[in-house]
């Protein structure tokens, strides 16, 4: 019985340690790391998805001209599932392990704001892709972000809708981070617009039919615009029961939905829906003099030629994240992660592919709200709004 | 008034039946073997998929369901010829790991020849919504109500008048002394697995259109389907599709009355307190027990 | 006190492995990854108990560790309260609130059983999730660093040491009730509970007590892990977690304590090891479960257990 217990628990320490020999990590070459966690799997993947793919392609390319600082560049990209739990175990293999220059990555606010710790004492540089405004407001000294915040997004469609003389507005929001950071948002900036939220429907993770709720907001008296927040399926779901039931009041969803997918998933019944974006998402339509157009006009070709597939404005602000980096690596003409991190904070004047970012000791995005237009949908495609 | 309700009726039917579908698959693998196949969400999912790319292929919607359907049934065959059958004499609950593995393979399969994306199917017949009462009927609803009731009828022929149908039952029943009457019991099985397998890809072309398809589309679905299939009694049929409707009905009856945010909660609440009433689901199996 | 005895010298052996491991954990990465097993384990060790002795199936469990997480991040955070007392008092909370469901739940059987369970993880998830003006909602708590009395764990090797000991507590806990009056009651239940009870096993109470013991267990873990990660999200007590403890329990070996610090070992390291099969990560996760459910029906620990006894024959 004992000898038992002895092999069994000999056996699993020594598979135990062998198994860290296994994942012993890259060797410190003399190129530059950097170091990513991103939801490629679970309840974002439909954002982590394209973030990688851009990642990797755009790391290719500095790799064919020459790489940064003349070294080669090495991506390391862990798939955290869209678990915070699973990026900290992560985000400490990056630092530790593989030892990277800086971290590009975080799909979600949860699985950055998990992070944020470990980043912090390890003091390195940290661009994150999520969306809420906490991850940068109170600053903190590693840690920057690329994407438009959540309370920016809302409030540009409360300003579209104040200026179409809409105030009050039915609501509803999924049960993910995304959702209810959104849902927040709305609930706080609301009396600075002069809108009144007069239904606040939610439904589940995984729901197939939002009919119950977007009945209830139809129903509200008084109602005049509607609101959706949330990503994925459900964008486009939500817009086929709107169209279902024969909701006639203004449709507005989030950036959550700016892709070409939530268009096609919904069938033809995403005609007139509004949202706030980047302006990579209409780039064809943006007048020449726009300085954005070219920087986002390449990204698009590039990626819809590799991958065979739509862009969509999370891949850009995964692009974002990597430049700003890259090029402050070259600024600070080392990886120096001090330096870097204070090169990252100057960015100044950064054409992006999401907007155009400058940066500075108390703003850790540097976008502002002029980054985002309104789109619209039409004819099966986003339109440019004014 | 009416309009909202039926409105909220007309939702929880759809998600209802559907539900009854999945949950048809669970109660028919554990007639035949006591296992909860973790994966029978994973059947639905591939279905709707299947559907996709058969579609782009260029193929008619007609074809490319029964394709769908096909490549499904022949997963869950293969599912247990090399998952179920080799752990055959293995624990329930190790069978129930085994299943569980199975799932996430398929769904991790799912995604490397799939990608990640989700994707729109188009109906059976049109999106255009039928005005019953002032509320918005979906034809692709009355289609799986339509599709329901034919394999309710389907399933009472099979188990009542055929003779491989009344095997299966009497597998469910006593599988020693089937065996011991001449019933191939490990046909019995694969059968079923099949036949579970068929039933959550017909789900799965028939909730594509309504609610998208994507690799992990059938997480939620599974889990609801395996609730519906407890709550009207495990091993019945005809509870699977009761459980069914309850669940979706209440879940939109709730969402629309009560509260949207705690829809699922009130579901499962339901349910909880049915079972401790009633502690083998409203339809099930009420025998004694032998010491 | 034979020290041949599993009891003593599995512990012995236990401790010694516990001691002797910070060797090769060469930087903070390896600690985070073995003190995640080592909560884990915690979680395995009760939830074993209950799966495996006592033959009732709970696939709720997670609840109880997000609930205790929780309790801490929530005390220590909004309303001051020292780490230990919050921890204790969601113990105390979660010991309570399981006492209270377990006795309708336990009286289902089987997957019936498994149903209430869930139902009931499903709903204190779905709570956590919603009510955002306590936790914080989907996207999380920061949660407080841990201290006792004025002092603070500083650094990967006091919450190494901190987790260990509670494993070893929790092991000793566990073996021992397996060993008493109390544990052959619970695997009389376990054979048969009506010959248990016309046997004069009062069958319920024996159940709950278990049930109560496993959620309990799960509690403090959760409360640690909150401490530990500084972070938590209301995934913490999803059906996903559950479903992953629950696997981790049969993978190691039912009934079998050494088995689900096995368990929990595997299923919390393998993630990390298949990080090279990028894309096919989860179809390679999913076939070797099926792989080794399929060889090793037994679980781990008692299969290859076997296997040691049939090759010294």
């Amino acid at each position: 019985m004992f000898k038992k217990i002895l092999t069994g628990l000999g056996r699993s320490a020594l598979a135990v340690v062998a198994a860290f020999g296994l994942i012993a990590g890259a060797q410190a070459a003399d190129g530059v790391k950097i170091g990513s966690f991103l939801a490629v799997t679970g309840g974002a993947s439909f954002l982590g998805d394209p973030e990688k793919k851009t990642l990797e392609m755009y790391v290719e390319e500095i790799n064919k001209n020459g790489g940064v600082l003349g070294k080669p560049v090495e991506l390391i990209v862990y798939d955290s599932a869209t678990s915070p739990k699973d990026a900290v175990t992560f985000v400490k293999r990056l630092i530790e392990q593989d030892k990277v220059d800086v971290i590009v990555g975080g799909t979600t606010t949860g699985e950055t704001m998990a992070v944020i710790k470990e980043v912090e004492d390890a003091g390195v540089p940290f661009i994150s892709l999520a969306g809420a405004g906490v991850i940068v407001d109170p600053v903190k000294k590693w840690v920057f972000k690329t994407p438009h915040t959540d309370g920016l997004a809302v409030e540009k469609i409360f300003l579209d809708m104040k200026e179409n003389g809409l105030t009050k507005v039915g609501v509803l929001s999924g049960s993910g981070g995304f959702d209810k950071s959104c849902h927040g948002n709305a609930v706080k900036l609301a009396p600075k617009y002069g809108i009144e939220i007069v239904a606040d429907e939610a439904h589940g993770k995984g729901d197939t039919d939002m009919t119950p709720q977007l009945t209830k907001i139809k129903n509200t008296p008084g109602v005049q615009a509607f609101l959706y927040c949330g990503f994925g399926a459900p964008t486009s779901i939500v817009a086929k029961n709107y169209k279902q039931i024969g909701m006639t009041v203004p449709h507005y969803q989030t950036h959550g939905s700016a892709s070409q997918k939530f268009i096609d998933g919904a069938d033809g019944a995403a005609e007139g829906a509004r949202l706030p974006a980047a302006a990579l998402l209409v780039v064809d339509q943006l007048p020449a003099s726009n300085p954005q157009k070219k920087v986002a006009g390449d990204y698009k070709n590039a990626y819809e030629t590799r991958y065979k597939d739509e862009i969509s404005t999370f891949g850009g602000h995964a692009y974002d994240g990597l430049f700003i980096a890259v090029e402050a690596i070259e600024r600070a003409g080392s990886t120096d992660k001090e330096k870097v991190r204070a090169e990252i904070e100057n960015t100044k004047n950064f054409i992006g592919a999401d907007g155009i970012f400058n940066m500075s000791a108390t703003d850790h995005l540097g976008l502002g709200p002029d980054s985002f237009v309104m789109v619209e949908v039409s004819d099966g495609t986003w339109k440019l709004l004014k | 008034m009416l309009a909202e309700f039926l409105q909220f009726l007309f939702s929880g039917v759809t998600v209802g039946a559907t539900y009854a579908l999945v949950g048809l698959g669970f109660s028919i693998i554990y007639n035949s073997s006591h296992v909860i196949n973790f994966a029978q969400g994973e059947f639905v999912m591939i279905a709707g998929m299947s559907t996709v790319s058969l579609l782009a292929l260029g193929l008619p919607m007609p074809i490319a369901i029964l394709i769908a359907v096909m490549i499904t049934t022949a997963v869950g065959l293969l599912l247990e010829k090399l998952a179920v059958e080799p752990a055959r004499d293995a624990s329930i609950v190790t069978l129930i790991i085994i299943t569980i593995g199975a799932s996430i393979f398929l769904r991790g399969a799912a995604e490397v020849i799939w990608g990640r994306d989700f994707h729109s199917v188009p109906p059976f017949t049109t999106n255009d919504p039928i005005l019953v009462g002032g509320a918005a009927l979906l034809p692709q609803t009355v289609w799986i109500v339509l599709a329901t009731l034919v394999i309710i009828a389907g399933l009472w022929w099979f188990f009542n008048r055929t003779l491989t149908g009344k095997a299966m039952l009497a597998t469910a029943y006593n599988p020693m002394v089937s065996r011991l009457m001449g019933i191939n019991t490990r046909f019995i099985l694969s059968l079923s697995f099949g036949l579970a397998a068929m039933l959550g890809g017909i789900a799965g072309i028939l909730i594509a259109p309504i609610s998208l398809t994507y690799p992990s589309v059938g997480v939620m679905l599974g889990l609801k389907g395996f609730c519906a299939a407890i709550l009207g009694g495990l091993g019945n049929p005809m509870g699977a599709i009761a459980g069914g409707l309850i669940v979706g009905i209440s879940e939109a009856m709730t969402a629309g009355y009560i509260s949207s945010a705690y829809k699922d909660a009130v579901a499962f609440i339901i349910i909880l307190a049915v079972l401790i009433v009633i502690p083998s689901g409203l339809f099930g199996a009420r025998g004694t027990e032998r010491v | 006190m034979n020290f041949w005895h599993p009891r003593t010298g599995g512990l012995v052996v236990l401790a010694a492995v516990i001691a002797i491991l910070p060797v090769f954990l060469a930087n903070a990465f390896y600690y985070d990854v073995i003190i995640l097993v080592g909560i884990n384990a915690i979680v395995c060790v009760g939830l074993n108990l209950l799966i495996g002795y006592a033959g009732q199936i709970s696939l709720g469990h997670a609840a109880f560790f997000g609930l205790g997480a929780y309790f801490s991040a929530v005390l220590t955070g909004t309303y001051d309260w020292p780490p230990l007392a919050a921890m204790l008092c969601g113990a105390v909370a979660v010991g309570l609130l399981s006492f209270v469901v377990a006795r309708p739940i336990l009286k289902l059987r089987g997957h019936y059983l498994a149903m209430g369970t869930l139902g009931l993880g499903i709903i204190i998830a779905i709570a956590l999730n919603q009510e955002v003006w306590i936790t914080g909602g989907p996207d999380g708590m920061v949660v407080s660093s841990f201290s006792v009395l004025g002092w603070e764990p500083s650094g990967d090797l006091t919450w190494y040491g901190i987790v260990g000991g509670l494993l070893l507590i929790s092991v000793w806990l566990a073996l021992n009730l397996v060993d008493s009056p109390v544990g052959r009651a619970l695997r009389s239940v376990h054979g048969s509970e009506v010959a248990a009870s016309v046997a004069g096993v009062d069958v319920i109470s024996y159940k709950v007590l278990i049930f109560v013991v496993s959620a309990v267990l799960a509690s403090l873990a959760g409360s640690l892990f909150a401490h530990f990660a500084g972070f938590i999200t209301p995934d913490e007590a999803g059906f996903i977690h559950s479903i992953e403890l629950v696997t981790m329990v049969v993978l190691g070996g039912m009934a079998s304590t050494y088995g689900a610090i096995v368990g929990a070992a595997i299923l919390t390291i393998l993630p990390q090891l298949l990080t090279v099969f990028h894309d096919f990560e989860m179809l390679v996760f999913g076939g070797i479960l099926m792989g080794t459910m399929i060889f090793m029906r037994k679980g781990l620990v008692p299969s290859l257990a076997a296997l040691v006894t049939r090759w010294r024959r």
